[in-house]
């Protein structure tokens, strides 16, 4: 990888995808060829706002290279509270780790930061912004299940707010994938990303309002959680929640090889019926987290270390 | 404004105006209305004792109506001119030495703009209190935040940074 950081799904060619997914294939088959590869190494965890799995996942993938993790601990126990800057704080970080993750409420903030450091800073989700190791694990369990080219993809749910989705929909455009997104109108995706979208000369989108007309072409239903405080009343959501839901029933119409993905946590968009199937691949998605993070970090950890031969 | 007193036919108007001043910047065609802007954007505000006319209004061939900014004794760089155009795309400025107007160009959007503009996104990193200076991509019809990626269409005026 040429990059130092990694902060959006944008700054990553098709190339640099599968060199990370290869990567994390090749760890995901023998973890124990990797298991000191970075002893010695710290890894710094930096979160403002609170994400168990997302932390326990870094915290995981970094033990696992050999390496270990020191952490800020939560917001109201550090100097945060006090009124440190984020830019202070990775500074002072810095100083400790090889390596830093970051997860913070505001948009913009791993851009910044990484501004204010020389060792890599990884983004791990910043306000309604990026995401882009979820879509790395994203793409790895797409590529594992349906491949990533000639590729039909329903995105569904939250649109709007749901930062997984814009990381995955760019990264995606670097592929052969139609992408549909599957949305009501009021959580279409934001211009910002049909922007994005549309300066890709390549991207294949197409928004929908029902799942109906489009299920039957599709390879992967990637589903995501309609938030009930984005509505100003429990009727609004219950009307609209309750079109956006996976069953049985639902998956007549669906090809026999539909995978279904799901960033995890859910509510009830999908019913645990389906979990017994061979449609269901978001436990499976969520454990590739860790092979995938392994890839990461190994690649920017290394990429530190003087492996400049590219 | 004091130049109640000639207002002509558009041209005869605008020789008056740029005849007036001795030296420094003459910036001509600016859309109807934005002239407060466009001191806002280059950080004009009299308190410095620059000496400023500002016309606004005022009939014009090119639009209907048009404004008009001079300012005294200051010659504007092509960073502030540059900025300009997110406002004033038509913009044409006129530097004047001892009354000729000895440079004459328009305005071109530049790639980038820093420090000039706010965010709108109560979300966005720089609306804290990180020591961080805004950057804003200029994009064909629009601007966007380099930080949180909010593309601002209308309104740019607005996020006139005039703090
Ligand atoms: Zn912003």
């Amino acid at each position: 990888m040429r990059h130092d950081h990694l902060i959006t799904s944008k700054q990553l060619s098709r190339a640099d995808i599968e060199t990370i997914l290869d990567r994390a294939a090749e760890i995901d088959a023998d973890r124990a060829a990797v298991a000191d590869r970075h002893a010695g190494s710290l890894l710094g965890l930096l979160f403002f706002e609170p994400s168990t799995r997302t932390k326990m996942s870094f915290e995981t993938a970094m033990k696992r290279l050999g390496g270990d993790v020191v952490d800020m601990g939560s917001v109201e126990s550090s100097s945060v509270k006090k009124g440190e800057t984020l830019a202070d704080t990775v500074r002072v970080i810095e100083g400790y780790a090889d390596a830093l993750v970051l997860r913070h409420p505001k948009q913009g903030a791993a851009k910044m930061a990484s501004e204010y450091v020389d060792v890599p800073l990884l983004n791990a989700g910043d306000g309604a912004g990026h995401h882009p190791t979820q879509t790395m694990l994203d793409l790895y369990t797409i590529r594992e299940n349906a491949g990533l080219d000639d590729l039909t993809i329903g995105i569904m749910g939250d649109l709007k707010y749901g930062r997984t989705v814009h990381s995955l929909a760019h990264a995606l455009t670097n592929f052969d994938a139609r992408q549909h997104f599957i949305s009501p109108e009021s959580l279409q995706l934001p211009r910002e990303v049909i922007y994005d979208l549309h300066q890709e000369q390549d991207a294949q989108v197409r928004e929908h309002e029902t799942l109906e007309e489009i299920l039957p072409s599709l390879d992967v239903l990637y589903v995501t959680r309609i938030q009930r405080e984005r509505f100003p009343d429990e009727d609004e959501y219950q009307k609209v929640a309750g079109e956006y839901q996976i069953d049985e029933d639902l998956l007549e119409a669906a090809s026999d090889d539909l995978t279904i993905m799901h960033p995890l946590p859910r509510v009830d968009e999908i019913a645990p019926e389906i979990d017994g199937t061979e449609h269901a691949a978001y436990f499976e998605q969520a454990h590739n987290g860790v092979p995938v993070r392994m890839a990461l970090l190994d690649l920017l950890l290394s990429n530190d270390g003087g492996d400049t031969d590219e | 404004m004091s130049d109640d007193h000639d207002h002509h036919d558009g041209n005869a108007d605008h020789e008056l105006r740029v005849s007036k001043i001795r030296d420094g910047t003459v910036i001509d065609h600016v859309r109807g209305g934005q002239a407060l802007n466009v001191l806002a954007i280059l950080g004009i505000d009299g308190s410095r004792g620059e000496e400023l006319s500002v016309g606004m209004n005022v009939p014009s061939n090119r639009f209907a109506r048009k404004d008009i900014v001079k300012v005294e004794d200051r010659e504007l760089s092509q960073d502030e001119v540059d900025v300009l155009s997110l406002i004033a795309p038509e913009a044409t400025i006129n530097i004047v030495r001892d009354y000729e107007v000895v440079e004459k160009h328009r305005v071109e959007r530049p790639e980038v703009v820093v420090d000039v503009l706010s965010c709108p996104n109560d979300g966005c990193i720089t609306t804290g209190n990180e020591p961080v200076t805004s950057r804003f991509e200029v994009l064909e019809d629009a601007v966007r935040c380099s930080y949180c990626g909010t593309i601002v269409r209308e309104e740019i005026a607005s996020l006139i940074d005039t703090a």
